[in-house]
């Protein structure tokens, strides 16, 4: 138990020791630990980050849908508008053409009538003018008495 | 075990003897304890492979379970020395780790069963031996006068003026006056405290670990020599038995108990020289 140069040699081991240790051994363990800090750090920031743009690309796809279904539903307001609109053109023009065409058959009759008119009134004095020849032989000359025709035609 | 006539008193004392080699002829100092030196470089050799082989494959990524429990030591040791070393410096975590670990090691030889190693020694021929390196006052001392030796280093260097400014404070601490003659007085009993301190520091710093390891060792003995020259017939019989199993009991619960004391010595040892270092590295001129 004696003090003896067992101490100095103790000493120098000491020195030997803490040298390789604070070359060889601290830097590159706490530098790796410091790293690692450093990376987890760096992926909890990016993480945070992420969400946070996740949100935002969120709440952009909500408006966006927010302005398609107005612009849907404002589209479908325009087409029935259009579809209404076009119905009641149809619709009286439909009724237009009716009445166009009421009108022109209303007018074909009428001529139609008229001229059958014309035809039987026609009829009706070559008959007058036959009966009377027949009635009167030779007595009426159709030319002499075409005054006289006419106003009996005009009369049936 | 111990064969021949050997009683309990010579037991013991074989156990606490050094193995020394004498490098001058009878002179007692050129002394060197064999076992010490043997079991402290290997130790420390053991300490710094371990390490190294951790910090080559060192990496940022995923830590393998070696490299996380490395880590985890010495991110305890970083915490500790940051919380009580205010200065900036590269060498007293290092210094923090080197003392832990290498005195951890070497109070845990004290955990090996106390005559393993003597025994394998006399098989290559070596009758004694001493096998925990703290139980030498040499080695404990040699690891607080290293110690001291930065703590001086240091305190010469670090505090302003350099050299002076350590000398002064030699002087004008712990008693101070704004009185210079006053001053001039007070300084006789001030560098007697601060002699007294200085050469307390170290010589605490090593006998606190060597006494608690030497008690602990002593113990390890003193439980050993319940059954010392026990034959086998001995053992057979219901008493040897029971002797036996008392002395298993006793060991168990000592070590048991132990494995704290290492550690704690060890952590101890570790925080005082970082205290010393930080008071190396503090001016007192905020007072």
């Amino acid at each position: 138990m004696n003090i003896n140069a067992t101490l100095i040699i103790q000493a120098l081991v000491f020195f030997v020791v803490i040298i390789i240790t604070m070359k060889y051994i601290w830097p590159q363990i706490l530098g790796a630990m410091e790293e690692r800090e450093k990376k987890i750090a760096d992926g909890l920031a990016a993480g945070d980050r992420a969400e946070k743009e996740l949100n935002q690309a969120k709440a952009k796809v909500d408006t966006l849908i927010t302005e398609a279904k107005e612009q849907a539903s404002h589209i479908k307001d325009q087409a029935t508008q259009m579809a209404t609109k076009i119905k009641d053109e149809a619709k009286s023009d439909a009724l237009a053409e009716k009445e166009r065409q009421l009108n022109a058959a209303k007018a074909e009759i009428e001529q139609e009538a008229n001229r059958a008119k014309e035809a039987l009134r026609q009829q009706v004095s070559a008959l007058a003018i036959a009966g009377t020849e027949q009635l009167l032989s030779k007595e009426v000359d159709a030319g002499k008495h075409a005054d006289l025709l006419d106003d009996l035609i005009k009369e049936i | 075990m111990a064969s021949g006539e050997g009683g309990a008193g010579e037991y013991i004392s074989h156990h606490l003897v050094n193995h020394t080699t004498e490098l001058v002829e009878g002179n007692s100092f050129w002394t060197i304890n064999t076992d010490s030196v043997f079991y402290t470089i290997l130790l420390a050799v053991i300490y710094l492979w371990f390490f190294r082989r951790v910090a080559k494959k060192a990496s940022a990524g995923v830590p393998s379970k070696t490299q996380n429990f490395i880590e985890l030591i010495i991110g305890f040791i970083d915490q500790q020395a940051k919380d009580i070393f205010h200065g900036n410096s590269k060498v007293v975590a290092p210094l923090a780790l080197s003392i832990f670990i290498w005195v951890f090691l070497m109070n845990f030889m004290d955990l090996i069963p106390v005559d393993l190693l003597p025994w394998l020694g006399t098989l290559v021929g070596i009758d004694y031996m001493k096998v925990v390196p703290s139980t030498d006052l040499n080695i404990t001392f040699g690891m607080s006068f290293g110690v001291m030796l930065i703590v001086f280093y240091y305190s010469f260097t670090v505090k302003k003026p350099a050299v002076l400014g350590y000398l002064k404070e030699f002087a004008t601490h712990p008693f101070e006056s704004p009185n210079f003659l006053v001053q001039s007085i007070l300084a006789i009993p001030n560098i007697f405290l601060n002699i007294v301190e200085t050469i307390a520091k170290p010589v605490s710093l090593g006998l606190r670990l060597f006494g608690n390891m030497y008690a602990g060792e002593l113990i390890f003995i003193l439980i050993a020599v319940l059954t010392l020259n026990y034959g086998w017939s001995d053992v057979m019989s219901f008493s040897g038995a029971t002797m036996g199993f008392v002395q298993f009991l006793l060991a168990l619960a000592w070590a048991l108990f132990h494995i704290l004391i290492i550690t704690l010595q060890a952590y101890i040892f570790m925080m005082l020289s970082v205290v010393y270092l930080n008071m190396s590295h503090e001016t007192h001129d905020s007072h």
